[in-house]
């Protein structure tokens, strides 16, 4: 009974105090607009990670005439490995093809081919590592086991652009996660200073409650019940909002994030992200009532 | 009912407000607080609503002194004293009617009984066309006979008025003076602190008088000397 009460007590007050509520609308629109914009960097710079992830691999070449058995037999050990998420076969004719392809508009290159008069390119196994600290192993695993068809493994070649780009990775990474972790409490502490201040103004609301006999809980619980409401409303604008502004900025940002569509992230990501920000509305409007009114109930 | 024992409030060494003040209350009885601003009358209105501690002495409400209540229990001591204010102190966003019930609803009452209560002491304070309004749209006057019908509602065994007068005309006052007398004259305790000499003289009830942070004068139906 008494929280049917107080539920109707704070839904008033959402409703009665517009100023305060309007104040605290505003601001908690604002940190469920960041939680959304953080959900949407992590998306992105997950993305980009992988796709700088995904530019690097590194290669097997076999002598000429290593087998098609061998080489399968290899293809399906590196699979079994944790540490290879794809080993490609390419053949000799396969490689001959993709050279002359990526050389179609320099004649000389495509000459000399001619007067060579025979197929120079090898036949190789293209690897990509799940994780880019693991091509050392990789490399390891193909050097020191027992396969002679193996002609060369070009890890060396490629180390100091693999080594670059892990740490380009890894500066990314801790940069996105300081930038989040400061948006983040940039946001709470304007949220709870709102909140305090909201309070502040109602302090002398709550020392008539108190002193007409209301028990804590009782003062407390429509503040409460106000902040929550706040932080599901501001969650449920924001999300309103997204929709039509990620719908107009996808195809613009797909300029720089080729294969990305941000529209489509937010659609499949729909239901975490508007729970995250309700919750995330909710906590905040609730822990900062709680805190800022703690003090003005020793009347 | 109500036993002041040696009261003093200080606030630093410099600032005395009260001096071993002592005094009883009575079941059913109307007593005034007279004495000039300074005189310490709020701060005892206070003390006995724990809002405050004495700096010594105690406050005993039928048999139990108010300041050794736990602050978790604090609003069960409250509940049995209905307060009225100078300058009301009405719940701005709740209109006179919910203002009026809300004391009802933190006690936990049913509906039925809260709207039938509020509309009677709504007629009794005259403001049963005055419900839905919200106090900025009231009157000085019928502000505070919404503070006392909340006050009143549920049935305290005090009644505590701190210049309930204050900031009221004439006409008002004499108002709001006869509905306090009326609601002890129904058995209600009522402690009333004021400076108004008229309202004091109109009672001819017993007058307590401080100055100076003590009582200097403690007549039955006395009158407003200073």
């Amino acid at each position: 009974m008494n929280f049917k009460r107080i539920f109707k007590s704070g839904l008033e007050k959402f409703i009665r105090e517009k100023g305060s509520s309007s104040a605290a609308l505003v601001v908690m629109m604002a940190v469920a607009g960041t939680v959304l914009f953080l959900y949407m960097l992590q998306g992105v710079s997950s993305f980009s990670i992988a796709q700088l992830q995904d530019s690097v691999d590194i290669s097997a070449y076999f002598v000429e005439d290593a087998s098609e058995e061998d080489i399968s037999a290899l293809q399906d050990k590196l699979l079994a490995l944790p540490e290879v998420a794809s080993a490609q076969y390419i053949t000799q004719d396969q490689a001959l093809e993709q050279f002359k392809a990526d050389h179609e508009n320099d004649p000389v290159i495509l000459e000399s081919l001619e007067i060579i008069g025979k197929n120079p390119l090898l036949a190789s196994l293209n690897i990509k590592a799940s994780d880019p600290l693991q091509y050392q192993n990789i490399a390891n695993f193909l050097e020191q086991g027992n396969y002679p068809f193996i002609q060369t493994v070009d890890y060396k070649d490629r180390a100091p652009v693999i080594d670059r780009l892990l740490n380009l990775i890894s500066g990314f990474r801790v940069a996105v996660i300081a930038f989040m972790i400061g948006l983040a409490l940039l946001a709470t502490l304007v949220a709870f200073n709102t909140t305090r201040l909201a309070i502040y103004n109602a302090k002398e609301e709550i020392e008539v409650m108190k002193l007409v006999g209301a028990s804590n809980e009782f003062v407390r619980g429509p503040f409460l019940v106000q902040g929550a409401i706040v932080g599901v409303v501001a969650s449920f604008f924001v999300f309103i909002s997204a929709i039509p502004l990620f719908w107009i900025l996808s195809p613009k940002l797909e300029l720089f994030l080729s294969g990305f569509s941000i529209f489509g992230y937010f659609l499949s990501h729909f239901f975490w992200i508007f729970l995250l920000q309700t919750a995330v509305g909710v906590l905040l409007g609730v822990l900062s009532s709680m805190i800022a009114i703690r003090k003005y109930l020793k009347v | 009912m109500i036993h002041f024992q040696k009261i003093g409030k200080a606030y630093g060494t410099e600032n005395i407000v009260l001096r071993d003040v002592s005094f009883e209350v009575e079941e059913g009885e109307f007593v005034s607080l007279v004495g000039k601003s300074g005189a310490g009358k709020t701060t005892l209105l206070r003390l006995f609503l724990a809002e405050e501690f004495p700096s010594h002495g105690s406050i005993l409400f039928q048999q139990r002194n108010v300041h050794e209540i736990p602050e978790s229990k604090l609003h069960e001591h409250r509940r049995k004293i209905g307060v009225v204010f100078q300058d009301y102190k009405l719940l701005p966003f709740k209109t006179a009617e919910e203002n009026i019930s809300y004391v009802m609803e933190i006690l936990g009452a049913n509906e039925q009984d809260i709207a039938r209560d509020v509309k009677d002491v709504l007629d009794i304070v005259g403001l049963s066309d005055r419900a839905l309004h919200f106090p900025y749209q009231l009157s000085g006057g019928e502000k505070q006979r919404v503070a006392i019908a909340r006050a009143l509602i549920h049935r305290p065994q005090v009644i505590v008025a701190d210049e309930p007068t204050g900031n009221l005309d004439p006409y008002n006052t004499k108002d709001i003076i006869r509905l306090l007398l009326k609601i002890n004259e129904l058995g209600t305790t009522t402690i009333l602190a004021t400076h108004n000499k008229e309202v004091v003289n109109q009672i001819e009830k017993r007058v307590l008088t401080l100055e100076g942070g003590t009582i200097i004068r403690d007549q039955e139906k006395g009158r407003f000397v200073m």
